[in-house]
């Protein structure tokens, strides 16, 4: 790692064997990280209320996915009825990469924050749905027979036998929807946005801001990997017996 | 699924299209908005046909298609060779990781602005794109695969003199096969998305190209139109490569 990084101060600052303007060098990215740290910041406002704003729409994006994948999972995989129900149209659907939907959510709801929770929505939507379903599905049999015959009424069943045994699958499942939110968020808000960090990257773009544009990536990368261990230790805080 | 369960699996289905073409017919959502089903093929039909945004749909399809297979195909040899030589050599394991790990949490669409700034709007950027979407599953699959092969077939190639170069072709590579293959059909899903992604940003041909020209005339049949073969096409990718491993399974038994 640090042999990376004294190559790259090397290579960019030293040898001037990469051109300022296509790769930045680490003072480059040290002076983006003062400019969008500091007021005014750039593309509009500081790292922090962009940062901010990203962080919202995901979350918010991602639990109405939550919200309604699981229980729609769930009932996929309690009633063979329901799924057959629905089944064919989501099978119709799910193929569509979750980016796919942007130019339609721009005509439908315009740049605003509401075409974006909407792509946030359906790329979290998915896994969610599937892996609940996966789930429910593959719950031992004999454990739901064995609370029935101990006389467990079907909401008890669900709540204290199917739930919990499925909710290995559906924290895999939430944890894929996480990433495919964060990723689809950032596609939008580089479509179009006034703020967040899918913005920043875009304005470094056209500005030929080489320093910014990877200050911005490492945000995205570093948001990322705080939200998967986030989600990692609510998954172990929500099932103590698999420690 | 069961035969009984068919009626509802219309039901479904029925509902769904009769929803959408009523509400697209009910006048209350401008059908420039929302088009009905009916609309949406008709444009698909005519799009095989007539010129939008310079090509055929076939034409779009075509180059991204193309765009694809480059950067699949990169992050194929890349990544594949790659991942074997760490599981292999240790050292190289420690080198390449922390960088890889680092790298790997970068959404491949945040790419976008280092492609443009470096290939302008040729093919370079969104191939960029693409392998950065299918390089990691590449890497992580063929790693695993080699790292989770049985020891002792290892150690007894060795005990029979083969050397380094034998076992890696004739013991690692077939006994990684299935995880490689499963990879790659990972990544092949990962890059066609990111290819999306890019072309909705930076190209000027392609199917992303096409839906973003119906976006900004307000066409939204042809929106939906390029998702439809979007879909589809993902779907030929996915039952080409599921093929291709149903293929390596029967070989290793």
């Amino acid at each position: 790692m640090l042999i990376v990084v004294a190559l790259w101060f090397a290579v960019t600052q030293v040898w001037h064997l990469i051109s300022p303007g296509r790769f930045p060098s680490p003072l480059d990215v040290y002076k983006a990280a003062v400019q969008i740290g500091t007021p005014p910041g750039y593309a509009g406002t500081t790292l922090v209320h962009h940062v901010v704003i990203s962080l919202e729409l995901v979350f918010f994006g991602f639990l109405v996915a939550v919200a309604s994948g699981v229980p729609l999972g769930l009932g996929m995989g309690l009633d063979r009825r329901f799924e057959a129900f629905v089944n064919p149209v989501f099978l119709a659907i799910r193929p569509i990469p979750p980016l796919a939907w942007i130019p339609l959510a721009v005509v439908w709801f315009g740049l605003g924050i509401q075409a974006k929770i909407f792509v946030v929505w359906f790329a979290a939507f998915v896994p969610a749905l599937i892996n609940t379903y996966t789930g429910v599905r593959t719950v031992d049999r004999t454990l739901i027979d064995a609370a029935r015959v101990h006389g467990a009424s079907r909401y008890r069943v669900i709540r204290d036998v199917v739930i919990p045994a499925a909710l290995p699958h559906i924290f895999t499942g939430l944890r894929l929807s996480l990433q495919a939110s964060w990723t689809t968020l950032i596609a939008a808000e580089l479509v179009g946005a006034v703020a967040g960090i899918g913005h920043v990257l875009i304005v470094a773009s056209l500005d030929i801001y080489p320093g910014m544009i990877l200050y911005g990536m490492a945000w995205v990368a570093l948001l990322g990997a705080a939200m998967t261990i986030v989600l990692g230790r609510l998954e172990r805080a929500a099932m103590p017996w698999l420690r | 699924m069961r035969s009984r369960d068919i009626p509802y699996s219309v039901a479904g289905i029925v509902l769904f299209v009769g929803a959408w073409s009523l509400l697209a017919a009910s006048g209350r959502i401008n059908p420039i908005i929302l088009p009905g089903p009916g609309d949406v093929l008709r444009t698909f039909a005519d799009l095989t046909q007539h010129r939008f945004a310079g090509y055929t749909i076939q034409v779009h399809l075509a180059s991204s298609l193309l765009r694809f297979l480059y950067g699949f195909v990169l992050a194929a040899v890349i990544g594949v060779p790659l991942g074997l030589a760490m599981g292999w050599f240790r050292w190289l394991d420690y080198v390449v990781s922390p960088l890889f790990e680092a790298v790997r949490f970068v959404a491949p669409i945040a790419w976008v602005p280092f492609a443009a700034l470096w290939f302008g709007t040729g093919i370079g950027g969104p191939v960029l794109i693409i392998f950065a979407g299918a390089f990691p599953p590449c890497l992580i699959n063929a790693y695993r695969g080699a790292r989770y092969v049985d020891r002792n077939l290892i150690e007894a190639a060795q005990t029979l003199g083969a050397t380094d170069i034998r076992i890696i072709f004739q013991v690692l590579l077939p006994a990684s096969a299935p995880s490689i293959v499963a990879g790659l059909r990972v990544s092949a899903g990962l890059g066609w998305q990111s290819l999306i992604g890019a072309e909705l940003i930076v190209v000027s041909a392609g199917i992303g190209y096409l839906m973003v020209q119906g976006q900004s005339n307000l066409n939204t049949a042809a929106v939906m139109s390029g998702m439809i073969a979007i879909g589809i096409t993902g779907i030929a990718i996915d039952v080409a490569l599921r093929t291709l491993e149903r293929f390596v399974a029967r070989g290793r038994t």
